[in-house]
């Protein structure tokens, strides 16, 4: 211990002797410690963004009765396959309704399970807005107005007019914001619209609500399941989605093969759904820790070059240490703090620098509001990042310090004193 | 009581290439003893010093110093030994620049840590006081001239009082008058402490002062 503070002693008046090579060395370590925070404290901004995205706009398993394009020949029911080529070219398709067979004893059935949080079955289709000559395409979603509002938290997402209208309004109508501006209406006006088997249904704006992304708010519209029932033609019992959240949702994976060979109808998760969202997370995340670790290493060897200058210059006073008595490992350890000092106190400034930096960046409003919807520039403040970034710099300036400190201790006094 | 013994040092140089320094030396001196070792430039009288003062391991022969068989063991050991036993004087004063010249006499006695921080610097102005330099104590080593940095490296030298103190022309980048000082002081180390002198010079003044004189030529000690 003693010996410790003896070598601390040294190294301090060493570094206090060259005070500007020094604060340089600290300075690399502080710049690249602050810009890691950043990069990273945004980088996940962006993905958490993007993950609540794509999280409260989509169901954790969605069940659905897909269009099967593909379907065996009739043929190959007469001949042996095996030994027969059949080759159908442009098949057609079967007519076969997209509803949910026994939907309601599905939904009873996920219900009951203890995995999950909520269950909406609803309704989607196509249909036609008219805006006096025009027509524009978009989603109709039928559903069942508290659970999907539960599930979706729409309450958040309502731009103008309110969710509870539709509740008592069986003729209403909640339209995404862009598309409401397509419609030139607002909340009280009439639409026209139609579906795509014929007939024309005159709702009531509620409301408009707002997603963030304009693929939603562009198309969307919601009405409740009775009401798209009316305006498809069909009976009570028919609905073509399901929606459920779980109460955790890295559990849908696992549920989404469950449900499948449970129900028979296939079954897709929200990872699956945001498959693209998701890959760019990966591809943000591994850009960003490469950027931040190579400033991280850049500032390594800033500590390296200055500390095997200071080995150099303190060539005379290391044989005389080692010729006083000395032994390798304190001459280490002086050099060793040296490096260690410069990278814990130039970490301390840089985190909180970082810190304020980032803390900059949020407050910088974000320009493409009509793509997404986002006031400020995301940033997280995860103590986690914090502590890697202590951690990474604290480990690179022992690196950066340890092989010239190495180099310190094996320098042979009497080479030097001999001269 | 003897102080060093040497017996059979042999030492090759293998660059550029090999050549025999030190042709199977044998000589011991004794506790309390002032000895000077003279010889022309080349002779091997400085490679024989470093191989005392146990800094330089690659010998053959072997090396008996305070009684301790000292051949054969590793750096750190060597370096702890150095630390508890030996006092080295060099030519250019080799004060650590940045530390006071209190400091510097200190650090050989605080990496011993025999002895707590209070005690050491009583002791350390103590020896200051020997060499004349007491006064000086709190300057930094660097702004001091050389005759002075001589006589701190001195101080530095006897802190942890050892058995033996060793020097590679203490004298030698001196004036006249500064040599006087030097000497007069190791002179009394020896008297008075007992403590065994071995030093290297040129300055056949110097030699004559000392108790005795092993002169070297081509690797051999002749006289």
């Amino acid at each position: 211990m003693k010996a410790f503070s003896l070598s601390l002693r040294i190294a301090w008046v060493h570094l206090i002797a060259k005070k500007r090579q020094t604060l340089v060395a600290m300075l690399g370590v502080t710049f690249g410690i602050s810009m890691f925070i950043v990069m990273i404290s945004f980088m996940s901004g962006v993905n958490d963004y993007l993950m609540d995205l794509a999280l409260d706009g989509s169901p954790h398993v969605h069940i659905y009765n897909p269009v099967k394009i593909e379907r065996p020949a009739l043929a190959s029911s007469v001949y042996d396959t095996s030994k027969t080529w059949i080759k159908v070219h442009h098949q057609r398709p079967k007519l076969e309704q997209t509803k949910i067979r026994n939907g309601q004893k599905i939904v009873g059935e996920i219900k009951l399970m203890p995995e999950v949080s909520r269950v909406s079955p609803s309704l989607s289709s196509q249909v036609f807005f008219n805006n006096g000559p025009l027509q524009f395409s978009g989603t109709m979603l039928g559903i069942d107005i508290e659970t999907e509002n539960e599930m979706y938290k729409l309450y958040e997402k309502m731009e103008t007019g309110s969710i509870e209208k539709m509740l008592t309004n069986r003729e209403g109508i909640l339209l995404g914001e862009n598309l409401a501006k397509k419609l030139n209406v607002n909340v009280g006006d009439r639409v026209n619209l139609s579906a795509p088997a014929g007939g024309s249904f005159m709702l009531k704006v509620v409301g408009t609500f707002s997603f963030g992304m304009t693929l939603i708010d562009e198309t969307r519209c919601y009405v409740s399941i009775q009401t798209a029932q009316k305006i498809l033609g069909k009976p009570a019992n028919y609905f073509t989605d399901i929606n459920i959240k779980l109460k955790d949702y890295n559990k849908s994976q696992q549920l989404t093969k469950q449900f499948e060979t449970m129900f028979g109808y296939k079954a897709e998760d929200w990872q699956e759904a945001n498959a693209s969202i998701l890959a760019g997370e990966v591809i943000r995340n591994t850009l960003t820790y490469v950027v931040a670790i190579t400033m991280l290493v850049v500032a390594g060897f800033g500590i390296y070059n200055i500390m095997n200058m200071t080995v150099v210059n303190k060539m005379r006073d290391i044989a005389i240490l080692k010729a006083t008595g000395f032994e390798s490992k304190d001459i280490v350890s002086i050099f060793l703090f040296q490096s260690v000092i410069i990278g814990i106190s130039g970490a301390m400034i840089g985190v909180i620098l970082g810190a304020g930096i980032s803390y900059g960046i949020d407050q910088i409003p974000f320009p493409a509001r009509e793509l997404i919807k986002l006031e400020t520039f995301p940033v997280t403040y995860n103590v986690k990042h914090y502590g890697m970034a202590i951690f990474f710099g604290f480990l690179t300036t022992l690196f950066a310090g340890y092989f010239p400190s190495k180099k310190a201790s094996k320098i042979d006094p009497v080479a030097i004193i001999r001269g | 009581m003897i102080s060093i013994s040497a017996k059979n040092i042999t030492k090759y140089f293998h660059e550029p290439t090999t050549f025999k320094v030190l042709k199977d030396l044998n000589f011991e001196v004794n506790k309390g003893e002032f000895v000077s070792l003279v010889g022309k430039s080349g002779c091997g009288k400085s490679t024989l010093l470093y191989i005392l003062s146990t800094m330089d391991t690659d010998y053959e022969g072997s090396l008996i110093l305070n009684g301790e068989n000292v051949t054969g063991k590793g750096q750190d050991e060597l370096s702890r030994f150095r630390n508890n036993h030996l006092g080295f004087v060099f030519q250019f004063h080799f004060l650590l620049p940045e530390f006071s010249v209190l400091e510097n006499v200190m650090l050989p006695a605080m990496k011993l840590s025999k002895y707590s921080n209070n005690e050491i610097e009583h002791r350390a102005i103590e020896k200051l006081r020997l060499v004349g330099m007491d006064e000086y104590a709190l300057k930094s080593a660097g702004k001091l001239s050389g005759g002075q940095q001589q006589r701190v490296a001195i101080a530095r030298a006897l802190i942890n009082d050892p058995a033996v103190i060793m020097g590679d022309e203490p004298t030698g980048n001196l004036d006249k008058q500064n040599s006087m000082i030097v000497l007069d002081i190791l002179k009394k180390l020896a008297v008075e402490n007992h403590q065994t002198i071995i030093t290297v010079t040129h300055d056949h003044d110097f030699a004559k002062q000392t108790d005795r004189t092993i002169e070297m030529e081509d690797g051999k000690i002749i006289n």
